[in-house]
């Protein structure tokens, strides 16, 4: 059992400030360290893994610092985020190297578990310039579980990886962390942590700026007001009924020049008799709004040609959050 | 010292063929002092010309500067530095073992073919081989410890070191006398007089050091940069996509 301690942690690179004053603290089991791309996670986890020193704070593994102390990668076990190996060697030569700089008593059997963990004992003899994105990530894993650590950092390691290896990396975290590992991962996709992490940190611009369980995270984001933009034969009429619902909080009937610029369709936008061509709405519950819309709509007769979320990008999910 | 740490860096500096390349420069060095001497014979004043003008002045430099830059320079760049870094080995170990490394790449591709080549050109006269040989070692310690901590200081390591060697050593040092003050070559060349002895200034194998100042200046640079790399080694920071 092991706990990293974040304490009033910041970074700066020269005015920029990458991490700003984040306290965290991170127990066994999976953390997802969730945030948009260029949002410090990285920063954090190299000043968690003890490569960058923080500017301000401290971080501290189990009430020991961190920062330029070799002997800490007794326990902490790194999966950085670049693909660079020392190629010139094979699968098994790689990892039986680290378990021998790790000085273990027994190398080869701890380099033999650890390619067993991740399944790779049958591609082991191959070189590793041979291997594929998803195997490169199973080596680099077993490479930082040869010293069986209570704790394993990963920077972004479902990047680039195809659904299955994703899957089976997911099987493999999910393991560690019910072994009672503190397994920490970062990643800019929701579905991706939601579905593994039992606690989640958000990170925005550098700041902390949500951290919970799934479930939390999740209303955190769902329940904020969705924007849709809807055209219809009707829009009038199926404004009217909409914001007789309780899950609209808004309707606004956009004219049909505002809706050319606004979505970008130029002349192919029809413009029709009351003089608007689609509809914004703001949803209060999102869950209940998609699935009254349809009954609406065939229960007074209009067709529905489009239905668009506005604003479903992962930024503006995280900038709402920010405004809080 | 680390075994694995030496054996991962030997890998890299001499895998992928890039031992053939190190082989070649000796092999030129060989065949250049073998046509030498069936043209002209054995002449000490052409062989202080070939060792001290090529070998020691170019090849020598060249060789510390692949052998040290190579030792750790790629590792930093590509990241593959942090399965090294992320290890409970103290820093100045891994410094050590690299510098180690690389100065016994450039002793065998370096100092070997010299110590040769002097043969080749002259036999055992004049001592002049065995001169340059220590003298062609002690530089390729000097140049592959001092351009590997270039290499953890900057991302020009090699650029650095190539203007050190050739344009300050060189260029420089051939109208500013006083630069040559600060000349690995130099320091070496010190040495490589004082093994070789009485004809050595008829020979003209002066090095514009004297040879305390020589030793000291070489155990300074040999010692600081490796100290001093292991030290950086503690802070590298390792870039990220961020």
């Amino acid at each position: 059992m092991a706990t990293l301690l974040l304490d009033n942690v910041s970074r700066w690179f020269g005015n920029v400030v990458a991490v700003n004053n984040v306290t965290m603290t991170i127990g066994p089991g999976i953390t997802g360290l969730l945030g948009p791309n260029g949002a410090g996670k990285s920063t954090l986890i190299h000043m968690m893994g003890g490569f960058l020193a923080p500017s301000a704070g401290t971080v501290t593994l189990d009430g020991e610092v961190v920062w330029r102390n070799e002997g800490i990668y007794r326990r902490i076990g790194l999966v950085p985020e670049r693909e660079a190996m020392y190629d010139v060697v094979t699968g098994w030569e790689f990892v039986l190297a680290n378990a021998r700089l790790h000085r273990l008593a027994d190398p080869e059997a701890a380099a033999r578990r650890a390619i067993e963990t991740v399944q790779m004992t049958d591609a082991q003899g191959r070189d590793i310039t041979t291997y594929s994105k998803g195997m490169k990530q199973r080596i680099k894993m077993a490479t930082a579980l040869v010293h069986d650590p209570p704790v394993l950092l990963l920077d972004e390691p479902f990047n680039g990886m195809d659904p299955r290896q994703r899957l089976h990396l997911m099987e493999l975290l999910r393991a560690m962390g019910d072994e009672g590992r503190t397994v920490l991962f970062s990643s800019h996709i929701l579905e991706e942590v939601e579905q593994i992490a039992g606690s989640i940190q958000v990170m925005i611009s550098g700041r902390h700026a949500a951290s919970g369980g799934f479930r939390e995270i999740r209303r955190l984001m769902t329940e904020r007001p969705h924007q849709y933009t809807i055209r219809s034969d009707n829009d009038r009429a199926l404004a009217s009924v909409i914001i007789a619902e309780e899950s609209a909080s808004g309707v606004q009937l956009v004219a049909a020049h505002d809706t050319e610029s606004a979505l970008g369709r130029g002349a192919a936008s029809v413009g029709r008799r009351d003089g608007s061509s689609a509809l914004h709405v703001q949803a209060t519950d999102y869950a209940s709004f998609v699935h009254l819309l349809p009954q609406l709509a065939s229960r007074h007769n209009i067709r529905l040609f489009e239905v668009s979320p506005a604003d479903e990008s992962l930024e503006s999910v995280f900038s709402y959050l920010v405004q809080r | 010292m680390n075994a694995v740490v030496a054996q991962l860096t030997a890998r890299s500096l001499l895998g992928r063929r890039r031992a053939y390349l190190l082989l070649a420069m000796a092999v030129v060095l060989l065949l250049l002092a073998a046509t030498i001497r069936g043209l002209a014979g054995q002449d000490p004043d052409i062989t202080v010309g070939v060792l001290g003008g090529f070998a020691l002045a170019t090849l020598i430099p060249l060789l510390g500067l692949i052998a040290g830059t190579g030792a750790i320079g790629p590792e930093i760049d590509d990241g593959s530095i942090v399965y090294l870094l992320a290890k409970p080995l103290s820093r100045h170990t891994i410094a050590t073992t690299k510098a180690t490394v690389a100065i016994a790449v450039a002793t065998v591709f370096g100092a070997v073919p010299v110590f040769l080549a002097g043969l080749i050109l002259s036999g055992t006269g004049d001592r002049l081989a065995v001169g340059y040989a220590v003298g062609a070692l002690i530089a390729g310690i000097g140049y592959a410890t001092l351009f590997l901590l270039l290499a953890v200081v900057t991302r020009h390591g090699v650029v650095i070191g190539l203007l050190y060697a050739l344009v300050w050593e060189t260029l420089v040092g051939s109208y500013v006398p006083g630069a040559q003050t600060l000349s690995i070559q130099q320091w070496a060349l010190a040495i490589t007089e004082k093994v070789v002895g009485g004809r050595a200034e008829e020979l003209g194998v002066t090095s514009a050091v004297g040879l305390t100042t020589g030793v000291v200046l070489l155990l300074i640079v040999i010692i600081g940069s490796t100290w001093y790399a292991g030290w950086r080694l503690r802070s590298l920071r390792l870039t990220s996509d961020e």
